[in-house]
């Protein structure tokens, strides 16, 4: 095992503790905050996609999943990659293009992927991840293996037809798929409401004859408890599930986006359930931990990714032969 | 030596790979119960089981896309695309999934991954189901592309493609499905992927075609010099094979069944000129059927492929002219 391996696997391993849960919950947060800020220096080009606010189900799909268990997720991923083990300075070097990057700086802020930890190539294509889940969970079943996929999308992506395909797919087969729907409110610029027939994504899954649940996807221990019950289904042959997070995205869709479209207060009114403030609210309460302990692992988090900045300014770009790298398999 | 349908060439080799690697799976519409719309999966279902071989709902961006996830997680997926057209709804799957993953998990993911339609026109399907579209994706690093135009290049492009660490589409003439002839199995010695076939050689003339054309050039041209190449590979292309054959005739000619704009003969033909220009005797051309849209009738579709009378006139004049022909459309002033 690589270095780089053992540190992913390490940061895997260790999310079944409350108080790292919290702790990786900063770093998402933290880190999503300074992409933001390096964009604006030019450091971070083209486009990128931040999830501050969601950060309860990239840890809660983490801690629930295997290592060898298949997820794909969307161009907004920075969190489910860091919280699938990634490590920041992987991450962040495939956001600023540089040779650290988990592929080597070719891919970008869309682009990220980490095979080792489960993590396809994520999409930037919306819908896309939910035929292919649902292919991955085909071979383990083929197989007779009880690994389980997972394909997490927006809300945006309930009205394409790679997601329709996909579900009646798996259900026709009974594939160890689970589909998670990030219901943030607005596909793109556009809120739900005007792009969607159905309130409830979750809804859709009757459709395909298919279990599905609704959740407060601001909760950690909600996410972990409803994944769990999805991925036993999967894992004892009984299909697939839908499960609807109900979330709040609390940047605009992309880098471009500041968001004027929102109702005013909508924001303010989901600030009180931040699934990190929600965590640390529950520590304190239970005496875990005490705000001084909260404090200190918030300002330890904010002070590791200013390193691994620091780290990735000075990292070099790619040369031209990355060009030519890995186009056909041999 | 076994005598077969140019479909069950298709089966065969499917069963052949099937047995020796039990990673291969089938899946598409129609192709377990029914062994296939065109029977090329014929006895499969019975001896590899549902598991191995599945009929999928009428889906292809679902199954398409599982045939990339299910690569992607270790199996060999063979997905048949009923007719090319259909591929149209699931070209992200190919294009934009199959075909990058390698490169976007910085060469740990591979795709290993046949997709199979059947292509071209001939046998009185309409418009929306007889083209070839092979441009759909002949501009996409990552994915290969293969054309048989015979039985046994049919039985060994498909093995090939399957063996292949990354997605390979193999576009089937449809109009061939039918053929009989002999059919050598075998386990090595297989076609490769990317050289072309030298199915006569000549001095005259080096005619390069593809498919279903490759039997009707062949037919076209018998008796005189010219040589005729199989490209057999679209994508990549067997450049050397091509450019040795120029260098000795000095001209080039391709027939091809996609209308002539934008097609594949383009690609040929404009890096060859690129290449050979001093070597070229004579304008180099291609032939195909015109801008439009593949007719209904038989007459009229007849007329649309280029057959062997047509394809031989075209370059008798050629070679006895050094001036590239006229097609008919414009012969007989239609447009």
């Amino acid at each position: 095992m690589t270095k780089q391996s053992e540190v992913q696997s390490k940061r895997r391993k260790d999310l079944s503790d409350p108080i790292e849960q919290l702790r990786r919950m900063f770093e998402i947060r933290y880190f999503e905050e300074e992409i933001v800020g390096l964009f604006s220096e030019g450091l971070v080009h083209g486009t990128t996609h931040t999830c501050q606010g969601q950060e309860a189900l990239n840890i809660g799909l983490a801690a629930t999943l295997n290592p060898d268990d298949f997820v794909a997720c969307t161009y907004r991923s920075h969190g489910f990659a860091l919280a699938l083990g990634l490590t920041p300075e992987a991450a962040l070097g495939e956001i600023m293009g540089r040779t650290t990057g988990c592929i080597g700086g070719v891919g970008g802020s869309m682009h990220l992927s980490a095979p080792e930890l489960g993590l396809l190539p994520t999409f930037a294509i919306v819908g896309a991840g939910l035929p292919i889940a649902a292919g991955a969970a085909l071979a383990f079943q083929t197989r007779g293996e009880k690994r389980v996929a997972v394909a997490v999308f927006g809300d945006g992506a309930a009205n394409i037809g790679a997601f329709h395909e996909a579900l009646n797919l798996a259900s026709v087969w009974k594939l160890p798929v689970i589909f998670i729907c990030d219901n943030n409110l607005y596909g793109e610029y556009s809120r739900i409401e005007t792009t969607t027939s159905v309130v409830d994504i979750a809804q859709r899954a009757s459709s395909y004859s298919m279990p599905s649940e609704i959740i407060d996807g601001m909760k950690v221990d909600e996410v972990i408890a409803s994944l769990n019950r999805a991925i036993d289904r999967a894992r004892s042959g009984g299909g697939p599930t839908l499960i609807e997070a109900k979330t709040y995205r609390y940047a605009g869709h992309s880098r471009a986006d500041l968001a004027t479209y929102r109702p005013e207060g909508e924001l303010e009114a989901w600030l009180p359930r931040d699934p990190i403030l929600v965590r640390q609210n529950e520590l304190v309460a239970s005496g875990v931990l005490t705000s001084a302990q909260v404090e200190k692992i918030s300002e330890d988090e904010r002070a590791a990714i200013a390193k691994v900045i620091e780290f990735t300014r000075s990292a070099p770009f790619p040369q031209p032969d990355a060009i030519f790298k890995n186009i056909w398999t041999s | 030596m076994a005598q077969v349908r140019f479909r069950q060439a298709i089966a065969i080799a499917l069963a052949d790979e099937m047995r020796k690697d039990p990673s291969v799976m089938v899946f598409g519409e129609d192709v377990a119960q029914a062994e296939g719309p065109f029977k090329t999966s014929e006895g499969l279902l019975a001896e590899f089981g549902p598991l191995r071989v599945r009929d999928t709902p009428i889906s292809e961006m679902a199954f398409t896309g599982a045939g990339v996830g299910a690569a992607t997680a270790g199996m060999k997926p063979v997905i048949e695309i009923m007719f090319m057209e259909f591929m149209g709804v699931a070209l992200d799957m190919v294009v934009t999934e199959a075909a990058k993953f390698h490169y976007l998990s910085g060469g740990e993911f591979k795709v290993p991954m046949v997709i199979r339609a059947s292509v071209g026109a001939g046998g009185g399907f309409g418009l929306q189901h007889s083209q070839t579209l092979e441009n759909w994706l002949v501009a996409t690093p990552g994915l290969k592309v293969v054309v048989p135009s015979d039985i046994q290049s049919a039985y060994e492009l498909t093995r090939a493609a399957i063996r292949d660490p990354g997605p390979v589409a193999v576009l089937e003439p449809r109009a061939l499905y039918g053929d009989r002839g002999a059919l050598v199995q075998k386990e090595e010695g297989l076609l490769e992927i990317g050289k072309a076939r030298i199915m006569r050689e000549g001095a005259a003339l080096t005619v390069v075609s593809m498919g279903q054309l490759v039997g009707k050039s062949l037919a076209a041209l018998e008796g005189m010099d010219v040589e005729v190449i199989d490209l057999s590979t679209l994508v990549p292309w067997d450049q050397e094979c091509v450019s040795q054959s120029i260098k000795k005739t000095g001209k080039l000619v391709i027939v091809q069944e996609a209308p002539i704009s934008g097609g594949w003969g383009h690609e040929i033909l404009s890096l060859m000129v690129s290449k050979h220009f001093a070597d070229l005797k004579a304008p180099p051309f291609i032939i195909s059927p015109p801008n439009a849209p593949v007719p209904y009738g038989k007459e009229l579709e007849e007329l649309y492929i280029p057959q062997p009378s047509y394809i031989k006139e075209q370059i008798a004049h050629y070679l006895s002219t050094n001036q590239v022909p006229t097609p008919w459309w414009i012969q007989r002033g239609l447009i």
